[in-house]
């Protein structure tokens, strides 16, 4: 990019692995934004503002905000014992941020140097030799005290002067404060990609106030009045697909609690018609409107089969792993006494539901090794797939059909 | 160039500040997020005034689709004048009815553009506006005619997170997430509002939102908006320093509460937390 300095690329390179090894989402388009802002001089002369910039540029949701301020913490620490942000920045902007700080007498000095044009063609040269010394690359971040360069910066011509007195410190304090801690991993990550394939299970029906214009009805109706128009109107489309899930809680499900919450926060809202209920491993006689307050309200499963019947689409989740005998004789639920087998129940519920599939956390290769997978897949008729993107595309077209 | 530095209604913090010049400058458009009535909306409105652009607002719904934003086209009112022998038929001009994408780009001077509420929409609306938000400009295949901006509007754009958007859209924004104010910030934004604000009850008034809004498993915490009401209701009902602070302990809820909470559960959390705290005390 012209008008950068030429280590600005290889220092920015750094930075921007960094935010993305710490999974914060930046691509090269965010930092040409960003490049392209430092050269309009958005930022002015302040290194807060540098971070405010960098900021709003390279960070497009607050979940990350915190990432990305611990990135540049730790990366601008780096940069501080060295010195300075310098190769970062446009030249341009340095040179002015440098003039901002220094004091007449200093800026005397630099001139009987050689003048800023010099400084920054020796900065380059020593970039470049430390450069092939190390050749790591940037590794001469972080070796201040010993090298040329890092020494170079107590020169009075070096970009350090006059930082000492703490545009930097406050600077530092803003993103080391570190605000936006609690904004970080929350549930909603990734439900974008979950909800489209989730859209897949759309049945449109008419229903509401007559809203749209009904071409055919129109036409057909204008004709019979001899060519004088007749419009006629009908309700919008609407998506009322009913959609019943059923949620394994039991305690090997710990391990994809997150998946499982996802999926059910995308769900929610993308099913106006959704109701949920969870089960323990095997859904027996009965099922729980609440997993917090299992023991209390539970609701009979029969009530269930009875309530919503056979339009709406069955998604069960759970991992399907469990002693075989919880599923074929009665009396083996890990949690209370069963009169009847829990395959039976599931046999129940799957003919009650011609619409059903079950989601499996469970990665597919690993499904042959447990035998109670390979049983329920059998009671489910084959349709269990696993969750991932791919798996709850295949299902929901296995459920629109 | 025009620089926003905040308005004599608007205190903008200094990130907001760069996020906006940085929208302005590369004349891109500015996500901004927040939690409810943070002044996301009222951003677009004050950055006009202190640019003094005009404002442009397009209020997003659930059944809002991108083309609306660009034109329509009536074809029934054509239609229908056509059976009447209105001369108007014969130009399809008459019948296209812009959209306000469309008259953001042909004014004459460069206005403000808020997209309200972006997040309303259909999951696909921001993908559907990629290329006309990053361009600026759109075909009208019925006149055959290219919209081109004459100046690129400053485009706000302002979400509640109600869905996520495209990553192709966020990478040509700029974000800005709104942070609730701390008390510094939230004392000169009361003062901005209410100039003279006696100063012991505007500390109490904050020490007591401050501590609605620390009351755990709150539905709705009241924001900076729900503040400025009461703050104004307190001075209606001429409530004093004293009034606040005298709060009997027994009763956590502060007078006047309606401003503040806005939910019937929250009132009823209240109102459980006093009787708990109640019959602590009469141990």
């Amino acid at each position: 990019m012209r008008g950068l300095h030429p280590a600005a690329i290889v220092m920015f390179e750094g930075f921007l692995y960094e935010l993305r090894d710490a999974k914060v989402p930046v691509s090269l388009k965010e930092f040409l934004t960003l490049m392209a802002a430092m050269k309009q001089n958005v930022a002015g002369y302040d290194i807060t503002d540098f971070y405010y910039l960098a900021r709003t540029a390279l960070v497009k949701d607050e979940r990350h905000l915190d990432k990305f301020d611990r990135v540049f913490g730790h990366y601008f620490k780096g940069i501080e014992t060295l010195g300075e942000v310098e190769p970062v920045i446009p030249e341009e902007w340095l040179k002015k941020l440098g003039e901002k700080l220094l004091t007449e007498e200093e800026k005397n000095q630099i001139e009987a140097m050689g003048g800023w044009d010099k400084l920054m063609e020796t900065l380059k040269q020593r970039l470049d030799e430390q450069k092939e010394r190390h050749d790591g690359g940037n590794k001469w971040v972080g070796t201040a005290g010993t090298s040329p360069y890092g020494a170079y910066g107590y020169n009075p011509e070096g970009v350090r002067i006059g930082q000492e007195e703490s545009r930097n410190k406050r600077a530092v304090k803003v993103w080391d404060k570190r605000e936006f801690r609690n904004l970080d991993d929350q549930v909603e990550i990734g439900t974008r990609n979950i909800k489209l394939a989730l859209r897949r299970l759309r049945q449109f029906a008419r229903s509401g106030a007559d809203m749209e214009l009904d071409l055919d009805d129109t036409i057909r109706s204008t004709a019979r009045n001899a060519g004088w128009l007749d419009l006629k109107l009908v309700a919008e489309k609407r998506n009322a697909v009913k959609v019943l899930l059923l949620l394994d809680i039991g305690g090997s499900m710990d391990g994809h609690i997150r998946t499982c919450a996802q999926l059910f926060s995308a769900a929610s809202s993308e099913f106006k018609n959704l109701e949920y209920f969870y089960f323990h491993n095997c859904p027996y006689e009965a099922l729980w409107p609440d997993a917090a307050r299992r023991h209390v309200e539970r609701v009979a499963t029969n009530e269930i089969l009875r309530t919503y019947d056979q339009s709406w689409k069955l998604i069960f989740i759970g991992d399907a792993s469990m002693s075989p005998y919880e599923i074929e004789t009665p009396g083996g639920s890990a949690e209370h006494w069963n009169d009847e087998a829990g395959g039976v129940w599931l046999d129940r519920i799957v003919t009650a539901y011609p619409k059903s599939v079950w989601l499996n956390p469970v990665p597919e290769r690993h499904w042959q090794g447990t035998e109670s997978i390979g049983m329920i897949r059998e009671t489910m008729a084959g349709r269990m797939f696993p969750l991932t993107l791919d798996g709850l595309d295949h299902a929901m077209r296995r459920l629109i059909r | 160039m025009a620089r926003f530095e905040g308005t004599e209604n608007y205190v903008a913090t200094d990130d907001l500040r760069v996020a906006v010049n940085a929208a302005i400058a590369l004349e891109r458009p500015l996500l901004v997020k927040g939690e409810p009535g943070t002044g996301k909306t009222v951003l677009a409105h004050e950055i006009a005034k202190a640019l003094g652009k005009n404002l442009i607002t397009w209020h997003i719904k659930s059944t809002t689709k991108a083309q609306q934003g660009l034109y329509e086209y009536d074809a029934v009112t054509r239609l229908r004048d056509g059976q009447l022998g209105d001369a108007k038929t014969g130009d399809i001009r008459n019948y296209i009815i812009r959209g306000k994408l469309w008259e953001a780009f042909t004014a004459p001077e460069a206005p403000v553009l808020l997209i309200d509420e972006i997040d309303k929409a259909d999951i696909e609306f921001p993908n559907d506006l990629l290329l006309e938000l990053d361009r600026m400009e759109f075909y009208v295949y019925e006149t055959r005619e290219m919209v081109v901006a004459q100046h690129r509007p400053v485009v706000i754009i302002t979400s509640n997170n109600e869905k996520e958007l495209p990553d192709a859209f966020l990478r040509r924004c700029f974000f800005h997430y709104i942070r609730f104010p701390d008390r510094e910030t939230m004392a000169h934004i009361v003062d901005v509002h209410f100039p003279g604000l006696q100063k012991e009850l505007l500390r109490e008034a904050l020490t007591a939102f401050y501590e609605v809004r620390d009351v755990p498993g709150l539905k709705k915490k009241p924001s900076t908006s729900e503040l400025l009401d009461w703050i104004k209701l307190l001075m209606v009902e001429d409530m004093s320093a004293e009034d606040l602070r005298q709060r009997d302990p027994q009763k956590l809820i502060p007078p006047l509460h309606g401003a503040l909470l806005k939910n019937e559960q929250d009132v009823h959390l209240f109102e459980r937390l006093a009787f708990i705290n109640r019959r602590e005390r009469g141990k």
